[in-house]
């Protein structure tokens, strides 16, 4: 009771003092990175050819990742939904990529621009139809039930339909650039890039168009949109939609690097979760920085550990955000 | 259990009368079950009765899942971690120390309970609620699941095989292959958790743990401990589930990581409950009777398919796919589930 008292007598305080605080944290966060990174070459006792490399690749497979995230993030953010669909919607992304190449001898990132507006109405199909009621009813529980259902159908329906056997979509592009002496496939790096670019064009829609204005009303507040004359159930639905649209990119460009098998996002959906508490919820730029952190921790980590090893610190760190930072890294405090 | 007894010369006056009563009628019920279901195997084939157990294990997680997420009200979305930390800690003892499966049973159980405890202490003191507390919990189960398979003492992604011994030993909880009492120990353990299930959502602790999941702001201003009554119920659902989780490692002789701590067992506790009726001492019960059997019952209809199903012959993956429609569709039109849906319209 108190608290909110003080909030709204120094609200303006708390803002200003909010950001610059969380703009001190992501400086500190760069700072122990680069430090870390700095440890590694100097007295971390490895090659430093070796460790240039697991820094690309860890970049890049962040750029992967955060891939994954950014529509993940907007999802939880907006609609509060946690999304245990999300990876075996980027199964499905892939499995329909592949169709469209095998089938159709489309080139994969033809495939991939087909692929988008699928799943898009896809995602808007499924929002407006299983999960609108369960959001709007405020429900935390069955919201996150119905994409667990969802993801073991989409997994299972793929499973019986392509069979579990390993597939491939085939290599997009050859060859590969030479970066400060680390090789990078062309594949990877146009991942990458992808990634950066489904990043600026969300930060964009969500802050420079209207209704981007609509979707960060609803975010905050979803009863106060209302009553301004948002329609929040179609702001719901678009915004998964744009969600399984992120996925659906995200699958294009990662279909040339996986070995494809219907349980092909499960392992993509822990990490999403990781990347979007540490990036902060709803935040597309958090994902995107934390998918980087997460790829890094990853390869370097496993300079030094072997097999899973590394992913344990992901997960450490993820428990210590949850508890200490649970608006991320890079979010103001609540 | 004890509790009632206990509680029965305090709870004098009209709603006292009336608990008691509910209790009555639900050790009833239990021990009717317990009865109907304890002859099965003398109909069931080896097949069939291995479906039972399963189905036995099931409930018994989902029992233990539901008294924290159901009455307690804290969505646990990791009950994979308590399940594995019972089954690890029995093969564990089992194995290397060559201790009874019983007292390894409740060693499990009690770790796993502190384990509990611990994890949700954290998330209220720092205020997770929700999505988040999901989330947390989801994380753990996956965190010990790395831990497991890297650290070495703990058989890494192998895990760990029981030896197979020469006689049969209840102490040592071993029988002939095939025999009933596979199937009649989980049994018992599952009609001792319902009981302390009924017992405790009776008792006084059990009402003021329901009081706080509805409002934990009018429960707190009545004087009720929030922290407290969040707490028991975490801790003997996570001591239930860790009781399930060393039968299973006892029946299979066998427990590895993704068995004992997968993302799947955090939802085979989570989905018998949902389909039964979350909150109620029957629904993860009922729920398991329906989810047990149907991966077996759909691999039957597809062995030998009518002509209009005929185009599914051969297809793995059908019964989860039927699984989760039955859970989207119990989500979305029956969120009392089976059990709390047939229950209130028998009231009304």
């Amino acid at each position: 009771m108190s608290r909110t008292e003080v909030v709204e007598q120094t609200a303006a305080e708390v803002d200003t003092s909010g950001e610059r605080r969380s703009r001190t944290v992501l400086i500190g966060v760069l700072a122990v990175g680069l430090l870390g990174l700095l440890a590694v070459y100097t007295v971390g006792d490895r090659d430093s050819g070796l460790v240039t490399q697991a820094i690309a690749t860890g970049v890049l497979l962040g750029g992967v990742y955060a891939l994954v995230s950014v529509g993940l993030t907007l999802i939880f953010g907006v609609l509060g939904i946690v999304n245990f669909a999300q990876g075996s919607m980027l199964a499905l992304a892939m499995y329909m990529v592949h169709s469209l190449v095998q089938g159709f001898g489309l080139p994969v990132y033809v495939a991939t621009v087909l692929a988008v507006p699928l799943m898009f109405a896809l995602g808007y199909l499924v929002q407006l139809s299983l999960l609108n009621k369960l959001t709007m009813s405020g429900s935390q529980e069955g919201p996150l039930l119905v994409t667990l259902g969802l993801s073991l159908f989409i997994v299972n329906v793929l499973l019986m339909v392509y069979s579990g056997r390993p597939q491939s979509v085939g290599s997009a592009v050859d060859g590969s650039l030479r970066v400060m002496g680390a090789l990078l496939s062309w594949e990877r790096v146009i991942a990458f890039l992808g990634a950066v670019a489904v990043t600026v064009a969300l930060t964009v829609i969500l802050r420079k168009t209207s209704f981007g204005l609509s979707i960060r009303a609803v975010a905050s507040n979803p009863s106060g949109a209302m009553l301004v004359g948002v329609n929040v159930g179609r702001v719901y639905a678009l915004t998964f939609a744009i969600g399984a649209a992120c996925v659906a990119v995200a699958g294009g460009l990662m279909a040339p690097l996986v070995s494809l098998t219907p349980s092909v996002g499960e392992e993509f959906t822990i990490l999403a979760f990781v990347i979007v508490v540490l990036g902060g919820l709803g935040n597309v730029l958090g994902a995107m920085i934390g998918g980087i952190l997460i790829g890094l921790v990853q390869t370097v980590g496993s300079l030094y550990l072997p097999g899973s090893g590394s992913l344990i610190a992901v997960f450490a760190v993820f428990v210590l955000t949850l508890f200490l930072r649970p608006q991320g890294i890079f979010g103001a405090a609540r | 259990m004890s509790v009632t007894t206990e509680e029965k010369p305090a709870s004098s006056g009209a709603p006292g009368w009336v608990r008691d009563r509910t209790a009555r009628r639900q050790f009833v019920a239990l021990a009717v079950f317990v009865v109907v279901v304890g002859l099965l195997p003398l109909g069931l084939t080896d097949r069939g009765e291995s479906i039972a157990v399963q189905t036995l294990i099931i409930a018994l997680l989902s029992v233990g899942w539901n008294l924290m997420s159901g009455y307690g009200g804290l969505f646990s979305f990791g009950h994979a971690a308590f399940f594995g930390i019972g089954a690890y800690t029995d093969a564990y003892l089992v194995v290397e120390h060559g201790i009874s499966p019983w007292i390894a049973m409740v060693v499990g159980a009690l770790l796993a309970a502190v384990a509990g405890t611990l994890i949700a202490y954290l998330c209220l003191r720092y205020r997770l609620a929700g999505a988040y507390f999901a989330l947390a919990t989801f994380a753990f189960a996956q965190l010990f699941l790395l831990v497991v398979e890297n650290v070495d003492a703990l058989g890494k992604t192998e895990g760990f095989n029981l030896p197979i011994l020469p006689d049969e030993s209840f102490w040592m909880m071993q029988f002939v292959s095939g025999s009933s009492m596979y199937f009649w120990i989980p049994l018992g353990l599952l009609a001792v958790a319902l009981a302390v299930v009924i017992g405790f959502t009776n008792s006084r602790a059990g009402q003021r743990v329901q009081a706080v999941r509805d409002d934990e702001t009018a429960a707190e201003s009545l004087g009720i401990s929030i922290m407290k009554y969040r707490l028991i119920p975490v801790a003997l659902s996570c001591f239930i589930a860790a009781v399930a989780g060393a039968y299973y490692t006892q029946y299979y002789f066998f427990v590895g990581p993704e068995q004992a701590f997968g993302a799947k067992v955090s939802v085979e506790a989570i989905v018998p409950a949902v389909i039964g009726g979350i909150g109620t001492v029957w629904g993860p019960v009922i729920g398991a009777l329906v989810v047990g059997p149907l991966a077996e019952l759909i691999a039957e209809l597809l062995r030998d398919p009518p002509q209009s199903l005929s185009f599914l012959q051969g297809l793995t993956g059908l019964d989860i796919v039927v699984y989760s429609v039955l859970l989207i569709a119990i989500v979305i039109l029956m969120p009392k589930g089976i059990y709390g849906t047939i229950r209130d319209r028998w009231k009304r």
